[in-house]
């Protein structure tokens, strides 16, 4: 009953939505009041339509109601709790329904905090946010329907891939979809202005808010999954460059040259028609992610023809919205004169180049990830695009980004003198070259990577740091530096975020040490600096799988400094075997042990990993994620929203 | 079957990454006895694709298939085969599909030139906004239109 309920429910929110996308649009061309309020409750109500839909589902699921076709399919009655209702997001239906649910969010957040927006500017984003919501309820309703029902229901659930059954990966698609949705409403203002026909300023400040978070979200998610790749594949990788993980990177990349941009909208009214192009396009990758990643068009062509149906229409709406964006765009765009002069030397370049960076590698990825389909379909030849490409024809575009990052972020809007900017950051520069020659005498070999990123690393943290001691004035009143605003912390904390992120990559590339061998039990053995003993092997049962569990103990200069369980995990329902590698982690270097199959004449296979700086990757996304809600926390969007009167007589506030 | 492609499609939708088996990859008995040929291998297997996997490299892959491949690679090498030599044989064999990193040769040019060249391009399209911008004239601050007045005039009368 609940279940038909829910489907009932979804049907409902994609009439709504129709009338949502249609009377307000009208609305706000005849400049009728009442036409356009109707977006304001119809965003509401879509919203909780589409949520009762989505908690009916994860009921069925809770319950473990195997009599819907979903739940069977994806679920099994001695799964954990939290495993049944990360399982409604585990499989293409439920995931496309969370899909609607944040899109809807999103769309009753514009109502609900829009009050300071002009209200056909308003009617138009909510009529178009609403646009993109028919097109994915249509979606659900006509090809993925998660409500169906079995005939006759079977006794118990196929389980849910056992790979998925972690704690790391039950949140890794919600923060991922907040961030790729999230982009819809940057998508919805952009169109919206193109048809209003007028971008300033204020246009800068209402999109930004919703580019942070929406690139908030997007970076936890993306690194939610990377730590789940590590812990869990058992080799201890963090990025492969797969497609599906650069289906998600692209819109990262495109958020974050939009959140820069769009600064320069807000304070300088300049790259007005560049940003709305860059709102247009983070959707769009968004898109495309969605469409490779549901239509398996990547793992394979062929896998194409696999589900045509689903694979089509979301191509199609792709196309659509895509197409009809940048078809506006192209009409309107140059009517968008920019205001702001700027000197060649100046914050409004620095952050040029950063878009041109940014956006260029997202493109390098983009051909990249779709070049193995372009070559099969024209030139008749089947090859592979893997990591190796990836890692040398994107990483150049990030080690400029970093090295211009410190000056760009501390040149003077208008004109500024770029060597007094270099002048400031002269610590900065001989504390990185100082550390680079002190790891490039210490590694073993002569990687080049290792100490670029220990350059590129200080020198963005130490450049970070100054910028911030700048602004205490001349006789450096630390005192000042509390009453900053909460943006120019968020941005001292993202860019700190970034060189951190940027060592650990570098780190763990480049000094990782490995060691395969066969380990008997009682015999001791060294790796590193690093003495391992397996003690023994013991047969653990789990709530839904059984376990081969080594016990090994991590000795230091003959002191015990860690005990690791490294497990091999059968799941007999799901048929699937998985490895659980054990990790002691410190700040300085991980110790990744993986145990593998017994062998005929005694003893247990086992990979030993000494990784260093793996966790610096992880901390710094945090804290990239982090200096995100510092900016959007920052006073002048809460002032923003909902304060244009109050504002409009003061006049511009004071930077 | 039906079945399969739910599964399929559950692990794909999730965006996780291409391996779906808990990888061992390399075992003890493959390692070579010569730690330089050895390291040899290593970073030519980084290159090869396990060609039934998803995006994996052999060196990485648990598949029956990647642990062959990387057996012949060690094989080649033992034999005093160049690198150059052992991925000609392996291209020979399983065409370029094998090959994680595409040849520059024929149509990949383009692939691997759209780097380069979009970022000449878009820097050139950006030094020309940029300057047009330090050349523009600044507008006429005082440039309010008269509905722009109007307004003004109407919000400091509610003061």
């Amino acid at each position: 009953m609940i279940t038909e309920l829910g489907h009932f429910a979804l049907i409902l929110a994609f009439l709504v939505a129709i009338v949502q996308t249609i009377v307000p649009l009208v609305g706000a061309h005849k400049r009728w009041p009442g036409w356009m309020a109707v977006a304001e409750p119809a965003a509401s109500v879509q919203f909780l339509l589409t949520a009762f839909s989505f908690v009916a589902l994860t009921y069925a699921f809770v319950v473990s109601d195997f009599s819907v076709r979903l739940v069977w399919l994806n679920s099994h009655s001695a799964k954990p709790m939290l495993y049944k209702i990360s399982g409604v997001w585990g499989n293409h239906e439920g995931s496309m329904l969370l899909w609607v649910l944040i899109l809807t969010l999103f769309g009753a957040m514009a109502a609900w905090f829009g009050n300071g927006l002009p209200p056909t500017l308003r009617a138009r984003v909510l009529a178009v946010q609403s646009a993109i919501a028919v097109a994915f309820f249509a979606f659900i309703l006509f090809t993925s329907n998660p409500f169906l029902r079995l005939a006759v229901p079977p006794f118990d659930g196929q389980d849910l891939n056992p790979l998925l059954q972690d704690p790391g990966l039950a949140f890794h698609p919600p923060f991922l979809y907040l961030g790729y949705v999230g982009l819809s409403i940057c998508f919805s203002f952009a169109v919206a202005a193109l048809i209003e026909g007028r971008v300033d300023a204020a246009w800068g400040r209402w999109v930004r808010p919703w580019t942070l978070a929406a690139w908030v979200f997007l970076t936890i998610g993306i690194a939610l999954g990377s730590w789940w790749a590590y812990y869990e594949l058992g080799w201890g990788g963090f990025w492969f460059w797969d497609p599906v993980e650069n289906a998600s990177f692209m819109p990262w990349l495109l958020a974050a040259a939009l959140l820069h941009s769009a600064i320069v909208v807000e304070k300088r009214e300049a790259l007005k028609s560049w940003t709305m192009l860059l709102a247009i396009l983070a959707f769009g990758f968004s898109l495309i992610g969605t469409f490779i990643v549901r239509s398996g068009l990547l793992t394979s062509v062929h896998a194409f023809a696999n589900d045509p149906e689903r694979g089509v229409f979301i191509l199609a709406i792709m196309v659509v919205f895509t197409g009809g964006a940048l078809t506006l765009y192209a009409a309107r765009a140059s009517a968008m004169e920019a205001k702001g002069v700027f000197g060649v030397v100046s914050r409004e370049s620095a952050l040029v180049a950063n878009n041109v960076l940014l956006a260029v590698s997202c493109f390098v990825v983009f051909v990249g990830t779709l070049w193995p389909v372009v070559a099969e379909m024209f030139f008749d030849s089947k090859l592979s695009v893997g990591a190796p490409f990836f890692n040398m024809a994107f990483t150049p575009f990030m080690v400029v980004l970093g090295l211009l990052l410190p000056v760009g972020s501390m040149l003077s809007w208008k004109r500024a003198k770029l060597g007094r900017t270099l002048r400031q950051l002269t610590p900065a520069f001989i504390l990185a070259v100082l550390l680079t020659g002190l790891f490039w005498t210490m590694q073993t070999g002569n990687s080049l990577l290792g100490p670029v990123g220990v350059f590129l690393g200080a020198w963005i943290v130490s450049g970070a740091a100054i910028d911030l001691l700048n602004r205490t004035g001349r006789d450096r009143d630390l005192s000042r530096l509390r009453r900053l605003p909460r943006a120019d912390w968020g941005k001292a904390v993202a860019h700190t975020g970034l060189g951190i992120t940027m060592v650990g990559i570098a780190g763990l590339m480049a000094w990782q040490e490995e060691d395969i061998r066969v380990a008997k039990v009682g015999e001791p053995f060294e790796v590193g600096a690093f003495e391992l003993e397996l003690t023994g092997v013991r047969e653990v049962r789990g709530p839904n799988y059984f376990s081969t569990m080594g016990d090994v103990i991590v000795r230091k200069d003959a002191e015990q400094i860690a005990h690791l369980n490294p497990e091999k995990r059968n799941y007999p329902v799901a048929q699937m075997p998985t490895t659980e590698a054990a990790i002691d982690y410190r700040v300085l270097r991980d110790i990744y042990v993986v145990i593998g199959d017994e062998q005929e004449n005694g003893g247990w296979v086992m990979r030993t990993y000494i990784k260093p700086l793996a966790n610096w990757i992880w901390a710094g996304s945090i804290l990239m994620a982090l200096g995100g809600f510092l900016s959007l926390s920052d006073r002048r969007y809460r002032v923003a929203a909902g304060a244009r009167k109050a504002r409009a007589p003061r006049g511009v506030p004071a930077e | 079957m039906n079945l399969f492609r739910l599964m399929k499609a559950a692990l794909v939708a999730l965006m996780v990454i291409g391996s779906t088996l808990p990888a061992l990859a390399v075992q003890p008995d493959e390692v070579l006895a010569d730690p330089a040929l050895e390291e040899r291998a290593r970073e030519l297997s980084k290159g090869l694709r396990c060609l039934v996997c998803q995006n994996e490299s052999i060196d990485e892959s648990n598949a029956a298939l990647a642990r062959e491949l990387r057996l012949v690679v060690r094989e080649r090498l033992v034999e005093g085969d160049s690198d150059a030599e052992v991925i000609d044989f392996l291209v020979e064999r399983y065409g370029e599909f094998v090959l994680l990193k595409p040849r520059t040769d024929g149509w990949n040019i383009l692939l691997w030139a759209t780097g380069p060249v979009l970022f000449l391009i878009a820097l050139g399209v950006g030094a020309v906004y940029i300057r047009s911008r330090s050349n523009a004239a600044a507008p006429a601050e005082a440039g309010l239109s008269e509905a722009e007045r109007a307004r003004l005039k109407e919000i400091l009368k509610q003061e």
